[in-house]
């Protein structure tokens, strides 16, 4: 595999904040895999995701490097798609699914709307929203979060992407609707060759589909390997923390009679 | 033994001319002493059905039996008072805390509202509630704000103690908490639930969780309780496609290679 991406020595500190929120980080994303970021709240996953994007605030500090195989970064909307935590604030509220999804066809491909709005639905159909043709006209605030996060996934992959952020794409929905998009996002990225970097604080969750894992903490890398290799040999104390505070169906309950 | 009793309870909102039925005749019980985990997924009228019990919206039929009393015909002083006998937690702890409040304020509250010890045993009472869920006594003159998420998470438990409950309803309590400090909280609740004897309703999409402290285990499907019974029992053998489809999301570590991870398709 080819490296899309060299970071080395990133680090990024915040205007007014003494402690850098991401330190000297050094990570090769690779093209074509589904790398998982995983790390807890403060960890620095979601700024590397932005750096990576070009979306930090402007009053950011960054030093350290990021070379990508192109010569240049992504551009943004064109070549690089990014879902959002929360698909209430990401989508536009007074515009509707099908002007929100067309526009990136309209805008990167230059596709006159009319045909733009055909490839909005047919992205819509293969995000599998029901009824495309009806959400074409619907708007956010009509749709459940489930279907809302389809739409932003849909408006991300309107301009036929190769890279796609997803920063915490699936925490604010609920389990049974997060197991469908991860799976919709896993068959996507496969299905077009995408490199998928895919934020999260759930390792079980990453453990099911990434390639590769890197484990952040306070701003740095912790460790970052295949995803099994580190899994079921991981080197650091914090990696072995993680997974043994994962709690799943076969984990042992805490109450002591189990049934009453 | 039956500390709370809720017989078809239904409720239904109407918006923007569409009628939605949150509750359809929904029934169940809860043990002194014991969780009752409701599961389901968004939309499945769980959160309306801690909100009738809570008293912050009324149902449209059916009746609520706790302590052996008629739960939704209380009001004025008497519902006031009895009050304190029902706690809850919410997922969204800053937003249930008044945003200027201090630790301080924030237990002081309940225990002079409902006069749980006088008052020159208050500033007592408070250091032992928050020494119970783990924090200094230092903490009493911060800022609600300024405590992490964890710790606002203990104080919000700390608070919902304080009027000496005997039933406390979680609303997705932990599901915005980091893994390793949500284990610690499951674990503090289940010590207080043994060493206290509080019942708790606690309501989560996230079978794992309920797994750990529930002894029961309710699932509810667009208004509806669609299944319920011992939590081994819901988990290993499911009666019902929405209790199979909220077993299949729990995501699974995969240490080892497989061929049928849950997420590989």
């Amino acid at each position: 595999m080819t490296v899309l991406c060299r970071i080395s020595g990133l680090s990024v500190v915040y205007a007014g904040q003494p402690a850098p929120a991401l330190d000297a980080v050094d990570l090769d994303i690779l093209a074509g895999e589904r790398l998982a970021i995983i790390g807890e709240s403060g960890s620095g996953k979601s700024t590397l995701a932005r750096a990576i994007a070009g979306l930090l605030p402007s009053g950011a500090r960054v030093t350290g490097e990021m070379e990508w195989s192109a010569g240049h970064p992504p551009h943004p909307g064109r070549e690089l798609g990014f879902v959002f935590q929360d698909p209430s604030s990401s989508l536009n509220p007074v515009l509707t699914i099908g002007e929100q999804v067309a526009e990136g066809a309209r805008q990167h491909l230059g596709l006159p709307w009319a045909a733009a709005y055909a490839q909005a639905q047919k992205i819509l159909e293969k995000v599998h929203f029901p009824q495309p043709e009806k959400a074409l006209r619907a708007f956010p605030h009509q749709l459940s979060g489930g279907q809302r996060q389809r739409v932003a996934i849909a408006a991300a992959l309107a301009a036929k992407p190769s890279f796609l952020i997803a920063d915490e794409a699936t925490s604010a929905l609920d389990m049974v609707v997060q197991a469908e998009i991860v799976a919709l996002l896993g068959d996507l990225v496969k299905e077009a060759d995408m490199t998928l970097l895919f934020i999260t604080h759930d390792i079980a969750l990453a453990s099911g589909f990434a390639d590769r894992i890197a484990i952040f903490k306070d701003g740095r890398l912790v460790e970052a390997g295949p995803t099994l290799a580190v899994l079921s040999s991981p080197r650091e104390i914090y990696t072995q923390t993680l997974i043994a505070s994962h709690r799943d169906l076969s984990t042992s309950p805490l109450i002591k009679e189990p049934a009453s | 033994m039956t500390l709370l009793s809720i017989e078809n309870l239904s409720k239904h909102f109407s918006s923007g001319g569409r009628d939605i039925a949150a509750l359809k005749d929904v029934s169940l019980t809860i043990a002194d002493g014991k969780t009752l985990g409701l599961a389901g997924a968004s939309g499945s009228g769980k959160s309306t059905l801690a909100r009738i019990l809570m008293r912050l919206i009324p149902p449209d039929a059916g009746t609520v039996r706790f302590e052996d009393e008629d739960w939704l015909t209380l009001s004025g002083s008497e519902l006031r008072r009895r009050r304190a006998k029902i706690q809850m937690v919410f997922q969204d702890v800053l937003g249930a805390f008044n945003p200027r409040a201090t630790v301080a304020s924030v237990l002081g509250d309940p225990l002079r509202i409902h006069a749980i010890v006088p008052k020159a045993e208050r500033p007592k009472e408070i250091v032992a509630l928050l020494d119970r869920v783990g924090l200094p006594a230092s903490y009493v003159a911060r800022s609600i704000r300024e405590v992490s998420g964890g710790q606002r998470q203990r104080i919000a438990i700390a608070r919902a103690i304080a009027t000496r409950p005997s039933l406390i309803v979680f609303d997705e309590a932990v599901s915005a908490l980091d893994v390793s400090i949500r284990g610690k909280i499951l674990e503090l609740l289940v010590e207080l639930q043994e060493e206290r004897g509080i019942a708790y309703l606690f309501v989560s999409h996230d079978l794992a969780v309920l797994r750990a402290v529930s002894h029961r285990i309710a699932v509810m499907d667009a208004g509806r309780l669609i299944e319920s019974g011992p939590a081994d029992q819901v988990i290993e053998n499911p009666q019902s496609q929405a209790a199979r489809a909220l077993i299949a999301a729990v995501p699974r570590l995969v240490i080892k290679p497989t061929r049928d991870s849950v997420h590989d398709t």
